[in-house]
């Protein structure tokens, strides 16, 4: 279509020259020949000329007409083509896999055959290079993996930064502590702030207490760290630890923070707190009374009888209440101590099922009873645990000749009773605490352990009892019962090794005032695309679907993405579902916009759009600023812009065209996140390209757009 | 003359007690069982002295305390406070408050009533 126009628009200005410079050269040789004879033959002349002035005039317009065939195929045969003949040569570069199609002259035949051959060449080439990348990535991709697996399976959060607070690498804790962002929308990623997670006041000053240290090194073995407590946005308490990052001459560039939720301690020792101030005031209350009528009685001991058998009943009831408090005192005492930090919560199953695998052989069978609370959760230090009660397995097999076993778990108010049962004579209490106090052959940090010491690290107790009536004995282990974990944290981890980590963005420039003067290939965007219920917002046309994902550092970020369904106010054309398939039953009941524009905002927040046909899109976000109170100011880019400017000679600017020019396979179209995906390749594919036309900043490709035919459209 | 002591507490056992002790001693004796009732008393009884319990339902005794000595029609009543928080912290802050004895909780009876006694003098001696 562009071509055409211009085509034809260059065509006219060439024809239009050429019947003019024929005109002078007639003009030129009349003029001469009147000059150079007598005015007699001069005015013989122009009688002949105007008695004939109708045969010149159709002379003139046949060959006017001659030139134009003429030209006509000459343009056909050689400018129209060679035109394209330059862009597709460019865009062989993109897309090795592009062939030139251009017909035209023998000669521009022979050249595209001649470049179709030299674009096979580079394709052989260019995937020879590929491969010789891809084998050379290969080791640096199995490195990578070792960093990301031993990340993942940290049990703590880690965060790295660069100096500015942008997130380059987090791990699948961090993603879990910190994945309640505002409204839900994760407020971590790539090359997110971490300011949007963690109070920026806290961070900064930790990194100028470490600035400061590096400044001032009283200790050059002791590496500049920096610990504090921050409160997350939904109240979680976390313990940081920062650590700096140096650049290889030795300058702070970025720094590590590992986190830890110490939300659960920090309760327990509130708890705690709080039961020893009440423990103490309450008894000395109850004390005072005691006393007061004690000494009142001995002070005045002809008081009257009525008065005395009061002051008793005073001393009665309080040394009951006394015993009350103490009692409650006892109970609430073991929830509150129930922090040990070196003891984890374990599922009650888990642990039964650990002790089956570690328990048992070939002379003795170890079975787990039929009620066992699937529910019940402990805090237990499962290897020490694990190793007591293996322990008393084998002397139970070696000197009891037990040769069955049997694993019994319940929940017994705040505690968990972990049951031993067996067959057999019944064993003499003596021997079982003997075996109780014997040292195990595994030992904790030198300490060595017993069955016993174990048991009280846990804060339990053991019972030993026979059942004569049964004819079996039971010992039992009584423990904590823990707080069943919720969800979240027992949520497995994701499968597949996401990319949480880009170390490039260390080098990432700030996106602020200077923004216009990034560069694209190092900017980050949010590519989006919606669907709507038709074309026109004013006309009360709505959105009914978002779609959007990020580009941090020239990567096209698959993980994190948003894809929201809205339920519109008014009805849905059948015209518009069969666009993108959405139906009225598909968005009854999904969130209006009002809820989803905020965290779409928060989504795109520091990043600049990106869309295909961007004005349509926006058209529709700013219909909705009013009623959202949600702006989207910061720079947008428009793809179907930036193809015209890259290829204003090819033949069509829809997203399928252009991707199927860049070579970018097209899945999943018309869903707002499938369109966004393509968007996002097709718009990677273009920033060489951009930069080949000298086009590199954020400014040089929003100047380039806005000269563009189609940017003179209204929408 | 007799003195008149108001009596603030919730605890009725204590009360018992602290009411036996006081009229023992001679004084007319008062009783509030909590923080607005205390303010109500101070206004109707006029007293002397004020035995004033922490942990009052309503108003606790430090907004009490801190309420009668704003008050400058009750700037001679003497304020002891009797309490089982016992931490510096709180004692320091019922002096702070202008208490004239902070007595915790356990207590000695004869110490209290010691205490009252040497208050009262002292109040004695300021009116003259």
């Amino acid at each position: 279509m562009i071509v055409t126009m211009i085509a034809r628009r260059r065509f006219g200005i060439a024809l239009t020259l050429l019947f003019a410079v024929q005109v002078l050269i007639g003009a030129a040789i009349l003029a001469s020949l009147a000059l150079d004879i007598p005015n007699a033959q001069r005015a013989w002349l122009r009688e002949m000329l105007l008695q004939r002035a109708a045969v010149w005039i159709a002379l003139s317009t046949l060959l006017l007409f001659a030139l134009g065939f003429g030209l006509k195929a000459l343009f056909d045969a050689y400018i129209t083509p060679v035109a394209r003949l330059a862009e597709d040569a460019v865009l062989l570069a993109a897309n090795p896999g592009h062939r030139i199609t251009v017909r035209g002259a023998r000669d521009v035949r022979v050249l595209v055959e001649k470049l179709n051959a030299l674009a096979t060449a580079h394709q052989t080439l260019h995937n020879d290079v590929q491969e010789k990348i891809e084998l050379a990535n290969r080791a640096l991709a199995e490195e990578k993996n070792r960093l990301a697996a031993l990340m993942a399976e940290l049990a703590l959060s880690v965060l790295v930064c660069n100096i500015d607070g942008r997130i380059l690498l987090f791990n699948t804790r961090a993603r879990q502590l910190l994945r309640t962002g505002h409204q839900g929308v994760s407020a971590i990623g790539l090359g997110r702030s971490v300011f949007g997670v963690i109070e920026s006041g806290l961070v900064l000053h930790a990194l100028e207490q470490i600035q400061h240290q590096l400044q001032d090194p009283r200790d050059d073995m002791a590496p500049p760290v920096c610990s504090f407590v921050a409160t997350l946005a939904d109240g979680q308490i976390v313990r940081a630890h920062m650590a700096p990052v140096f650049d290889s001459v030795r300058a702070l560039n970025g720094f590590v923070l590992t986190l830890e939720d110490i939300t659960r301690h920090v309760e327990a020792d509130n708890r705690r707190d709080a039961l020893v101030q009440s423990l103490t005031q309450d008894t000395r209350a109850t004390l005072a009374n005691i006393r007061a009528a004690v000494e009142t009685i001995q002070t005045f001991p002809d008081m009257s009888g009525a008065k005395r058998t009061q002051f008793t009943a005073i001393i009665g009831d309080e040394s009951m209440r006394l015993a009350a408090q103490i009692e409650r005192a006892v109970q609430q005492g073991s929830n509150a101590t129930d922090s040990r930090r070196e003891l984890e919560d374990m599922r009650g199953t888990d642990l039964i099922a650990l002790l089956l695998r570690r328990i048992g052989g070939p002379s003795l069978r170890v079975t787990a009873g039929d009620t066992i609370d699937a529910t019940l959760w402990l805090r237990v230090d499962s290897y020490a645990l694990t190793q007591a009660l293996a322990y008393l397995s084998r002397r139970l097999a070696a000197d009891a000749g037990v040769t069955e076993l049997r694993f019994d778990l319940q929940r017994a108010d705040r505690l968990a009773h972990l049951d031993l049962v067996w067959s057999g004579a019944p064993l003499p209490a003596d021997t079982l605490r003997a075996w109780e106090h014997a040292p195990l052959p595994v030992s904790a940090g030198g300490l060595a352990l017993t069955l016993n010491s174990v048991i009280a690290r846990h804060g339990g107790e053991s019972v030993y009892r026979c059942e004569p009536a049964e004819g079996r004995a039971r010992y039992r282990v009584m423990l904590q019962a823990a707080e069943p974990r919720s969800a979240f944290d027992i949520a497995p981890p994701p499968t597949g090794r996401p990319e949480f980590y880009d170390f490039d963005l260390f080098h990432q420039p700030g996106q602020s005032a200077e923004i216009d003067q990034c560069l694209l290939s190092q900017l980050s965007y949010t590519v989006f695309d919606t669907e709507t219920t038709g074309l026109d917002p004013a006309a009360g046309d709505e959105i009914v679907s978002i779609g959007a994902l990020r580009i941090v550092n020239g990567r096209l970020l698959q993980q994190e993405t948003f894809d929201r369904l809205i339920e519109p106010r008014g009805e849905l054309s059948a015209e518009s579902t069969r666009i993108h398939g959405l139906t009225h039953a598909m968005l009854k009941g999904q969130p209006r916009v009002e809820a989803v524009l905020p965290q779409f905002r928060d989504f795109a927040a520091d990043t600049v759009l990106v869309a295909h046909n961007a004005a349509f899109d926006m058209r529709f976000l700013q219909m909705l600023e009013a009623r959202t109170g949600v702006a989207f100011r910061q720079p947008v880019l428009d793809t179907l812009l930036l193809s015209q400017v890259i290829h204003p000679h090819q033949p069509g600017h829809s997203l399928e065209a252009i991707a199927a020019r860049l070579g970018v396979p097209v899945i999943g179209r018309h869903t707002a996140l499938g369109d966004a995906i393509v968007t996002g390749e097709v718009f990677l594919r273009m920033i060489p390209l951009l930069a080949e036309k000298g086009i590199v900043t954020l400014k040089d490709a929003r100047d380039a757009a806005q000269q563009t035919l189609y940017a003179r459209i209204r929408y | 003359m007799t003195y008149k002591v108001l009596i603030v507490d919730d605890e009725p056992n204590i009360v018992i007690s602290l009411e036996f002790l006081m009229t023992e001693c001679g004084y007319e004796v008062a009783i509030a069982r909590d923080g607005a009732q205390a303010l109500e008393q101070m206004a109707a009884f006029q007293p002397d002295l004020v035995l004033l319990d922490v942990m009052l339902p309503l108003r606790n005794g430090f907004e009490v305390c801190q309420t009668i000595r704003e008050n400058s029609a009750w700037n001679r009543t003497k304020v002891v406070m009797l309490s089982a928080k016992s931490r510096d912290l709180e004692v320091s802050k019922g002096l702070a408050l202008g208490a004239d004895a902070y007595i915790t909780k356990p207590f000695s009876t004869r110490e209290l009533v010691e205490q009252v006694r040497s208050l009262l003098a002292r109040h004695d001696r300021s009116d003259e």
